[in-house]
């Protein structure tokens, strides 16, 4: 390699001045503020495994929404046909997302097909076969689209579920889309993880609807449920005695309006129970559409519906202008308070499901760092010993090489921002194993030289060739092996195959370029004849 | 006077011996394959398998009847309870708690009904179907991927009659590894899976440090017969070879022994990799490479 001294060893100064550089405010956690602009500011960032925290992966449900627009499509679809006065019957979604309907016209087909032209790009004919004086057509979206919306989805609920985590406020949350439709969420620190968890996975799609006193609810209930109407609940927690009851409304099913109008959501304490409510503002939009269907619908009863179910059906008295509404009902402050955030981010557009939960209480992550350092500590203990111990001051030598890769490897953790787990930690001591082998490597070449009569220096020189090739190769086999790993793996194991990556790396710097420079230093210098090995 | 484990000019007979050894070797794999059919298959740990763990830690002494006991009629009735440590146990169920308020209702409303409030849920994991059946796929490619990985890598710096001894070694120290976790009646996790494919990685080492050597040799005495040469080869880099791995082992005994119980089985699925890499580099890869020569030869001489 470089043959100057000099060089080598103000490299070797480099490396071990950067690396404790990067590890000052991992260790010193008082650092003067008149110090601070000078210093790095990433400490060794901890995985869930050691901080304690909730990883999820979450699946979106893109069918589902797709099927929700086609629903919507459906109806206006309806509509467009009527006031293109095609006659057709019993348009309805089918299966899927599918729309199938029957043309009573003979030439309904070309009547359909242009309305779907002017109005409906993304529908197109899937099947059309004849009926007595007419057809029966299945339209579907086409391909290209459906893949296009539900990536649109993804993302629509990628960028929510952010928001509603910033607002709930957590430090450092990792929100990252996974393959076509599934979102990592990492959570360091949560103390309640059910909470967050409801917080992320509500859909929290808000509906005002008009209750249909018209038709009888007896009636629908017995199955009989007029057209365009719904059947919710509201769920009701007796004060005293805590029991949940529940009750039917019939709705009419169109939302008069929606989430998507707010403009913002503030948990207020209003009722004479002390009971929290949450007290909504409509976008300018939202407030007109408001002052609208309030003023069509005095006396009758609008049902605030929230992911189904029904919170509250007040009376209109009157036309209600100013754009605010109040949603109340059993909420504790803290659901109140996380109602407000899911309904301030907006609504999810589709349902999440959740595919993998892993919560560590923070109090097993200390106990987690703890274990893994104690056993750092023993397990390079017991390796300096036996070293010193079979090698004597090469083993010295090697010792050196070896607390250096451990400060190098917190290091570069800590300067990449890559992550510590609990199998990482294990790793790093595996890495020093690999890198006491790669030194074990040199010294026993190092003894056969001497054994075979050469002089020091040589023997020496000899040694470090000789076993370099072989010390790369074992480098560059667990490097394959840690990077299948990292492709494979999910947090803690990539924490793994990472710190394994970055050990090996370190070691051939430190087991081989350290080490030589140390040998070369003092033997040059104390002209030794006769090596301590 | 230096210290030796291994007094130098060591010459021991591993070829001759290499009959028992692979004796040993097929009927250490027999018993893991025999466990696994025993046991009907493997024991999955959650990550493959789908379910739910939750580690939970008692402020005072509690027995695993106790805990049973307090989990009767709900969904955990039928779950795996497991001591982890001091007052702390593992229980795991099929079941998928994913969906909230579950989780409430089966496991802290019974406990704090049996034990009042002295106890901690520290860890909840859970794996639903479509995961962990990604990962069951993901694991076998991930092991056949670093097979591959290495055979190409070994093929490349090494001719292929050294490569397929280097594969049969792995091949060998994968299965006893494997055997070892299901003899224990160990869950197989992804820790365990990760702590397999660093063995592989690991126990080639040895390997091709062997290889090398015997590379070497038939360079300078290119005369002497390969079975001499292997020996010797082995005998020249035993005593690293028993080093190395005598300092991984200690690491990695610290770490079984301090490193706490998440990580226990990680650490012993490394041990015995450890121990089976060592082995085999000597008894699995060098001799087999004598295998393949010798195949050769009698094909040959058939052929003539």
């Amino acid at each position: 390699m470089f043959k100057s001294l000099k060089l080598r060893g103000a490299i070797t100064l480099i490396v071990c001045l950067a690396a404790l550089y990067f590890l000052i405010p991992t260790f010193i956690p008082n650092i003067p503020s008149s110090w601070n602009k000078y210093l790095s500011k990433e400490k060794i960032h901890l995985g869930l495994d050691l901080q304690g925290g909730m990883h999820l992966v979450l699946e979106i449900d893109t069918d589902k929404a797709l099927e929700a627009m086609m629903e919507r499509t459906a109806n206006d679809l309806k509509e467009s046909l009527m006031d293109s006065k095609v006659r057709f019957r019993n348009l309805e979604k089918a299966k899927g997302t599918a729309i199938s309907m029957e043309l009573t016209d003979p030439d309904g087909k070309t009547a359909l097909e242009n309305v779907l032209r002017d109005k409906y790009p993304d529908l197109e004919i899937d099947s059309a076969s004849p009926r007595e004086g007419g057809q029966l057509v299945t339209l579907k979206i086409n391909d290209k689209r459906a893949a296009e919306l539900k990536k649109l989805t993804v993302e629509h609920s990628l960028e929510t579920i952010r928001n509603r985590v910033d607002q709930f406020g957590v430090a450092e949350p990792e929100i990252i889309p996974e393959g076509d439709n599934r979102i990592l969420v990492q959570l360091p620190g949560i103390k309640d993880p059910e909470r967050a968890k409801n917080l992320i996975g509500k859909t929290a799609l808000l509906e005002f609807k008009i209750v249909d006193d018209e038709n009888s609810l007896d009636e629908a209930l017995r199955g009989n449920i007029p057209e365009g109407d719904i059947i919710a609940y509201g769920l009701h927690a007796d004060r005293s005695s805590g029991e949940r009851s529940s009750t039917p409304y019939l709705l009419k099913n169109k939302a008069l309006l929606t989430g998507a109008s707010l403009e913002t959501a503030k948990v207020q304490i209003s009722d004479r129970f002390g009971n929290p409510t949450i007290s909504l503002t409509f976008n300018s939009q939202g407030a007109d559409d408001f002052e609208r269907i309030t003023g069509e619908n005095v006396r009758k009863r609008l049902a605030i519906v929230l992911d189904g179910v029904v919170h509250s059906a007040p009376v209109i008295q009157e036309k209600i202008s100013g754009g605010n509404a109040q949603i109340s009902g059993n909420f504790t402050l803290d659901e109140a308070r996380d109602l407000a955030i899911v309904l301030r981010a907006g609504a999810l557009p589709a349902p999440v499901n959740v595919l993998e939960e892993r919560t560590v209480g923070p109090s097993l992550g200390s106990d987690s760092i703890q274990q893994g350092i104690l056993a750092t500590i023993i397990g390079s203990l017991l390796v300096f010993l036996f070293m010193i111990v079979y090698y004597r001051l090469s083993g010295v030598v090697a010792d050196i090489a070896l607390a250096i890769q451990i400060l190098v490897i917190l290091a570069i953790l800590a300067a990449f921002r890559a992550t510590l787990t609990l199998p990482g930690i294990a790793g790093m001591l595996l890495t020093v194993g690999v890198a006491v082998d790669a030194n074990i490597l040199i010294f026993e070449r190092i003894r056969e030289e001497l054994r075979a009569g050469k002089t020091a220096r040589l023997s020496l020189d000899t040694g470090y060739d000789k076993a370099l090739i072989t010390i790369i190769d074992t480098h560059i086999t667990g490097i394959i092996s840690a990077i299948v790993l990292i492709f494979f793996g999910t947090g803690p194991i990539k924490g793994f195959a990472v710190t394994m990556i970055i050990g090996l790396l370190a070691s051939l710097f430190t087991a081989i370029f350290i080490t030589k420079v140390i040998f070369d230093y003092v033997t040059w210098n104390f002209n030794i004849k006769k090596l301590s090995i | 006077m230096s210290m030796e484990l291994i007094k130098p000019g060591i010459n021991v007979d591993f070829v001759g011996k290499m009959k028992y050894a692979m004796a040993l070797s097929a009927i250490l794999i027999i018993v893991g394959i025999g466990s696994v059919i025993y046991h009907g298959g493997f024991n999955l740990g959650i990550d493959f398998a789908g379910g739910s763990i939750i580690q939970i830690k008692f402020s005072k002494n509690v027995s695993a009847d106790s805990i049973r006991a307090a989990f009767k009629s709900t969904k955990l009735e039928n779950s795996t309870i497991q001591q982890f440590g001091a007052n702390e146990f593992l229980i795991r169920t099929s079941e998928s708690f994913s969906d909230q308020k579950t989780l409430a209702v089966n496991v802290e409303q019974p406990l704090t009904a049996a034990f009042s409030k002295d106890y901690e849920i520290r860890r909840v994991e859970v794996v639903g179907a479509k995961v962990s059946s990604d990962f069951r796929s993901k694991a076998i490619i991930a092991v056949i991927l670093s097979w591959l990985a290495i055979l190409i890598y070994v093929a490349w710096r090494f001719e292929f009659r050294y490569a397929a001894g280097g594969i049969l070694a792995l091949v060998h120290d994968t299965l006893i590894v494997v055997g070892a976790v299901s003899v224990f009646n160990m869950e197989f996790t992804i820790n365990i899976l990760a702590a397999l494919v660093f063995v592989i990685g690991f126990s080639i080492n040895d390997t091709i440090v062997t290889l090398d050597r015997i590379r070497e040799i038939v360079k300078r005495n290119p005369k002497q017969t390969l079975g001499d040469i292997i020996n010797l080869a082995i005998n020249e880099t035993l005593s690293r070879t028993i080093l190395t791995s005598l300092t991984v082992f200690f690491t990695l005994l610290a770490l079984y022994i301090f490193g706490g119980a998440v990580i226990r089985d990680f650490a012993f699925a490394l041990l015995v990799g450890t121990v089976a890499g060592t082995y085999s580099t000597i008894y699995i890869a060098c001799t087999s490479v004598l295998l393949f020569e010798n195949l050769k030869i009698s094909k040959m001489k058939r052929n003539k």
